[in-house]
């Protein structure tokens, strides 16, 4: 497994060793603890019953933000229903995010110049897309790469397998993330596969895979920003497993996680923080304090609490919204149910 | 004007789309050097390239899942599902993905995807070639699903679809491929998607069908004809959304109406069809509409496919119930 800082921040392997500045270093502990901050306040807002579907993020910081902060602007992303931080991360405001939660439509229209689509809840579905994104990318002559991420369930779907399999014929540029967080809702990785990792699984596609510590954020960049390098130079696509944990639940929908998880394996995993490292590896170097620290979090607070207003504000979704973004031209049996809901909404 | 099969005015399609569109990518397994199991897309990677027309490996999920992802990219994605029963691996592609593309993204993301498929009976195919699974599709908002009966349509529909900005799916009769020529134009033309044809004009009873269908509804028209019962036909090209002008007009001239598919009775889409009549010219029927179908079991064994097909008998049959009910 590859690690570059172990449980106490200490670098214990400094070959590997990102070449990231002292800000860049900042930044990502910056938005690890925002991200933190995120999934706390969106776990409180989901019992006050202000945010509809939500999975829990926190433990993932490291596997989420490392493996992005190795991206481009220009690289498509195609996240799961858990990889929202990335999304927003990558350019989806905070108020479209809480709206996808929600469940409206304006959540999932991206900025025309966020390249991403919409979280993903067919697991699988978004691995053989980002073998098509890649190809096109490909085709198109651009240096950039698209990424996709799943969970260890998802890797058992047939659709994981296609899609890595696909990039990996046509030696398209997209790298493959599975979050390893030991769980897929109740069932525990051991009984998705006999496979002792979900790295090795790319060799029965035939490239590359990496089994990463993820919950050290530089050993996440680092093996990400190698696969991206891999990709653009036309070397085709990675697998990368993350090691991780998710400290709450599945999704905010009832999951209750001591139904199969004991105090010991949360104790274990809460060690492993990425959080922790990573401010014990910042504070060695003097570049993070507790006020520093303080700043990120009312900052996200008061990011966060601007994000709903705004989200509250937005108009309530009406029948021949839906409609008029079915199709670039309406059939007829759409233009005619168009005429009856306009004339009921206009009542 | 050139004599064509289905299948050449199919390959002229492809030609006209992917000389017209550097967009245009056609794939699927098998379609490039071998140039397709049907030879539908024979000649066009030597003509184009491979960065063009290229095969896959065989998995129909990761076929559309790709096409789903090129559209990202401003492709237009031609794949083909080797035989439509093999469309169950795709299901989710289809359905659950590129039909709701621009919907999910509120318009952000559109899938311009245009997926030709093989199916139908009559040739004597192994299990799950000659399914009709194009009431499936039916039922999904967010598809068009178009089935030409010949070369001339076919050409035009197929030209309509890729250009469609949305996902269409073109099923493709397999008895039909080669069993006439007609009259194509060399030049590029449409047709209008959602628009059905009257095949033949009729003032005693509307035979509405459409894929092979519409031939055994041609020839039951004749054979009516000797009993003189004067039959309208309808070939309604497009299966969703139906074109339900043209069929209303012309039931409320004949007063009567048979709904003809070579599907299942459960399956197949005639049941919508009966259903938009009885709602919009119930006041014009003299008769119940009636469905001729296939019988509610899998698809025969090919030895079976004889007493199993619906054919131009039964048609006949249908329509005399109707005018002597």
């Amino acid at each position: 497994m590859i690690q570059i800082l172990n449980e106490d921040g200490e670098m214990v392997n400094e070959d590997a060793m990102p070449d990231l500045s002292d800000d860049d270093l900042v930044e990502l502990m910056r938005r690890m603890v925002y991200t933190r901050v995120l999934d706390q306040r969106s776990i409180a807002l989901n019992r006050q019953g202000r945010l509809g579907f939500y999975a829990p993020t926190a433990g993932q910081e490291a596997s989420q933000l490392g493996s992005h902060f190795a991206l481009e602007k220009e690289d498509f992303l195609l996240p799961a229903y858990r990889d929202v931080p990335q999304l927003i991360w990558h350019g989806l405001p905070l108020y479209q995010a809480f709206l996808f939660s929600r469940g409206h439509f304006h959540g999932n229209q991206m900025p025309e110049d966020l390249n991403a689509v919409s979280p993903q809840i067919i697991i699988g579905a978004q691995i053989t897309q980002a073998a098509g994104v890649a190809l096109g990318l490909k085709r198109r002559g651009k240096k950039n790469v698209a990424i996709t991420y799943t969970g260890d369930g998802g890797a058992s779907q047939g659709d994981f397998y296609e899609g890595m399999n696909f990039a990996g014929a046509y030696q398209a540029p997209a790298i493959f993330v599975v979050q390893n967080n030991q769980f897929a809702i109740s069932v525990p990785v051991e009984k998705q596969s006999a496979a002792k990792t979900i790295a090795q699984k790319a060799a029965a596609v035939g490239v590359p895979g990496y089994l990463v510590d993820g919950m050290d954020v530089l050993a996440v960049y680092q093996v990400t920003k190698e696969a991206r390098e891999r990709a653009i130079n036309g070397e085709g696509p990675t697998l990368i497993e993350t090691m991780t944990y998710r400290y709450g639940p599945h999704t905010m929908a009832g999951d209750d996680p001591t139904r199969y998880r004991t105090d010991d394996m949360d104790d274990e995993w809460e060690k492993k923080d990425p959080l922790v490292r990573f401010r014990k590896y910042l504070e060695g170097k003097d570049l993070w304090s507790e006020d520093k620290e303080n700043e990120v979090i009312e900052k996200a607070k008061e990011e966060i609490k601007a994000a709903i207003k705004k989200a509250d504000g937005q108009d309530k979704q009406k029948v021949t919204d839906l409609i008029s973004i079915m199709h670039d031209k309406l059939p007829y049996n759409l233009e005619e149910q168009m005429e009856e809901y306009k004339e009921k909404e206009s009542k | 004007m050139a004599q064509m099969t289905m299948i050449q005015a199919i390959t002229d399609a492809l030609r006209t789309e992917l000389k017209n569109d550097e967009n245009v990518l056609v794939f699927g397994e098998d379609v490039g050097q071998n140039g397709g199991v049907f030879r539908a897309t024979e000649g066009l990677q030597e003509e184009f390239g491979e960065e063009r027309v290229f095969d896959t490996p065989l998995a129909e999920s990761g076929i559309i899942g790709m096409s789903v992802g090129l559209s990202t990219q401003g492709f237009r994605a031609v794949p083909e599902i080797q035989f439509f029963g093999f469309v169950y691996e795709a299901m989710d592609a289809v359905s659950g993905q590129a039909a709701r593309m621009r919907y999910r993204s509120g318009g952000r993301w559109h899938a311009p995807i245009t997926i030709r498929s093989p199916f139908g009976g009559g040739v004597h195919t192994p299990e799950l070639h000659a399914d009709s699974l194009e009431g499936l599709m039916a039922q999904q908002p967010g598809l068009k699903v178009v089935i030409p009966s010949n070369p001339h349509d076919a050409k035009g529909l197929l030209i309509s679809a890729i250009r469609d900005n949305d996902p269409v799916i073109f099923l493709e009769h397999m008895k039909l491929y080669r069993s006439f020529r007609e009259e194509v134009p060399e030049e590029e033309y449409t047709e209008e998607i959602g628009k059905a044809k009257v095949k033949r004009e009729g003032k005693d009873i509307t035979l509405i069908a459409y894929g092979a269908m519409v031939h055994s509804a041609l020839k039951a028209a004749e054979e009516l004809e000797k009993e003189d019962i004067d039959a309208e036909v309808i070939d309604l090209r497009t299966v969703s959304p139906i074109d339900i002008e043209t069929i209303v007009e012309s039931v409320k001239k004949t007063n009567r109406a048979v709904v003809v598919q070579e599907a299942q009775r459960q399956a197949g889409i005639a049941a919508s069809v009966v259903s938009e009549i009885q709602e919009r010219a119930i006041l014009h029927l003299e008769a119940p509409v009636l469905r001729v179908a296939a019988p509610d079991t899998v698809y025969p064994f090919s030895q079976a496919e004889e007493v199993w097909l619906p054919n131009y008998e039964d048609i006949v049959e249908k329509a005399k119930q109707s005018i002597n009910f």
